[in-house]
């Protein structure tokens, strides 16, 4: 017990606390510049559900987080099968992958902002010299930051299921191989399904991260063009920290709180039935 | 039959290297940025600069907070890494070897602050930050990000210590060897390995971290390199060639990372997923 005493203290301190803290806070009306502070009950809940601004961060954060988890999973999935296949440079393969993984989300977001530069950016110039404004067009803005996310993560995915490809036992594919399986058999039949349970697993986390993601578009478009990449947490730290509404905001980082949770309980009722059903 | 076969599969190989080293473009793309002429940047083509040149990294060194910002960022990734590690080690013994009531409520609340969105938390730590003076100071930052590094540590760590063979700590038990004696002389040796990976992970999410970094830090004093580059200055133009070069300092230990310690990172990867 003592050897737990200073994980509990500080989780209870750093996390189970300010948790407890901030439902309080989105109960109050608080706005200390032109100090405001009175308990408020419901009333942020209840703006939230007719604020058209909220909605529309809903709908950014869903496009967004469905749009870069499906584009993740089938790119990364296809980038370990490649790489699965080399039969040299696997390592220098895995580098270029991580490289993309493991830089701060701001410097990815820095990156894309000069790859999407109207006159400059190499994917115009790629385009043949077109010029896009892909990050203040509304219809390409959303876009765009889901492009450099999947850029950033899918690696994560694919690192995954490289992972996964290494512990297939080699007895399987020569099965395979005897029966006269041919490769498009084996795909299916053996290495997908094996692949099956790693997949969820990384679909859950991938989708945890995009739900709370913020650096990107933080700093990529910061929420604009006319809030087209607003997402939930975006909405909620502008409220915070750029509008100052400390109990407002508040309620809509419960918000995200709350959607987080349902989506991994959610999972982990949906992963572990499926273990069942397999054993 | 064999040969042909062999030969395929080498140009396979090099396809699929090709491919992964284009999607690694963005990063060359703004390497090679950071060592162009100011007077290039805009004029794309050609693609190749006529010449190579230092002066963006100099202007980043010399007149940006950047150094600063670089020596925030490694004194704070270095001392969470530390703390976590300090405190997370006893934490996951216990986790993974001792019988402990209510261990299953423990695991779960565990693997459920893993999933704890930043943006829930940051309002009330932005009060307790204020009222404990320790906005814009390193010892603020360190533990807020060792509240969220602390549990992947726990995670991570109680799944190598299940590794380690039980009877060898038994063995060691029988030879006399204290709690203390056991975990010095058995556990941390063989769980070298798993123990790096672990500092790799937990050194690069704090490194990489800006929500808090950017809510936290007022000054030169703690700002860290993620908030030092998404704050870049510029006066009267973006200046790219300088934000490239930024960019690339601020991704010096991460690339170092994958490079040079790429298996332990791997590793790490994995094992926070699969574990149960």
């Amino acid at each position: 017990m003592l050897l737990l005493a200073p994980t509990v203290l500080a989780l209870a301190a750093l996390t189970v606390y300010p948790g407890v803290w901030v439902l309080w806070l989105s109960l109050q009306h608080r706005i200390p510049i032109f100090e405001v502070s009175r308990f408020a009950g419901l009333d942020n809940y209840a703006f939230l559900a007719v604020d058209p601004r909220f909605l529309n961060a809903g709908r950014a954060t869903a496009i967004f987080t469905v749009a870069s988890v499906a584009l993740e999973v089938v790119l990364g999935l296809t980038a370990a099968l490649a790489i699965h296949a080399q039969r040299g440079g696997r390592r220098l393969a895995l580098s270029f992958l991580l490289l993309a993984w493991a830089m701060p989300a701001v410097v990815t977001a820095k990156l894309f902002e000069w790859l999407y530069h109207p006159t400059a950016g190499l994917i115009n110039v790629a385009l043949g010299a077109r010029s896009l404004n892909w990050l203040g067009d509304p219809g390409l803005a959303l876009p765009a930051v889901v492009l450099a996310d999947v850029w950033r993560t899918m690696p994560f995915v694919a690192v995954l299921c490289y992972a996964r490809l290494l512990a297939i036992p080699a007895e399987l594919y020569e099965a395979a191989q005897v029966d006269g399986a041919g490769r498009l058999a084996t795909l299916t039949r053996i290495t997908l399904p094996m692949l099956g349970r790693i997949l969820l697993v990384a679909v859950l986390f991938r989708t945890l991260d995009a739900l709370r993601a913020f650096d990107i578009m933080f700093v990529l478009t910061g929420g604009g063009p006319a809030g087209m990449t607003e997402t939930l947490t975006v909405y909620a730290y502008r409220a915070l920290f750029q509008t100052l509404q400390l109990g407002f905001g508040s309620a809509l980082s419960v918000v995200v709180f709350l959607l987080v949770m349902a989506v991994a309980w959610a999972y982990l009722k949906f992963l572990r039935a499926g273990t069942t059903v397999a054993a | 039959m064999r040969r042909p076969a062999r030969r395929i599969g080498t140009l396979g190989d090099v396809v699929v290297l090709g491919a992964l080293a284009a999607y690694a473009i963005p990063f060359f793309w703004q390497l090679l940025t950071s060592f162009k002429p100011e007077a290039e940047l805009l004029r794309v083509p050609p693609l190749l600069p006529s010449r190579l040149t230092l002066a963006h990294y100099r202007v980043v060194i010399e007149q940006s907070l950047m150094p600063q910002a670089l020596g925030n960022s490694l004194g704070v990734a270095t001392l969470t890494t530390l703390l976590a590690l300090v405190i997370g080690l006893p934490g996951a013994y216990a986790v993974a070897r001792l019988p402990l009531p209510g261990k299953r409520l423990l695991l779960l609340a565990i693997v459920a602050s893993t999933a704890f969105p930043q943006i829930a938390t940051v309002s009330p730590l932005y009060l307790l930050m204020r009222a404990l003076d320790l906005r814009d100071t390193w010892a603020g930052l360190v533990l807020v990000h060792t509240s969220f590094a602390l549990p992947l540590t726990i995670w991570l760590l109680a799944g190598f210590i299940r590794e380690v063979p039980i009877e060898t700590e038994e063995a060691a038990a029988v030879d006399g060897a204290g709690l203390l004696g056991i975990f010095r002389w058995v556990v941390i040796p063989l769980l070298a390995p798993g123990l790096a990976s672990t500092a790799l992970l937990a050194f690069l999410f704090s490194w990489n971290e800006f929500l808090f970094a950017y809510t936290f830090t007022v000054s030169g004093a703690s700002r860290t390199v993620p908030v030092a580059l998404a704050l870049f200055p510029g006066v009267f133009e973006v200046p790219w060639g300088d934000i490239a070069a930024a960019s690339m300092l601020a991704s010096v230990p991460p690339v170092l990372i994958v490079i040079v310690l790429q298996r332990f990172l791997v590793r790490g990867l994995v094992a926070g997923a699969v574990k149960e």
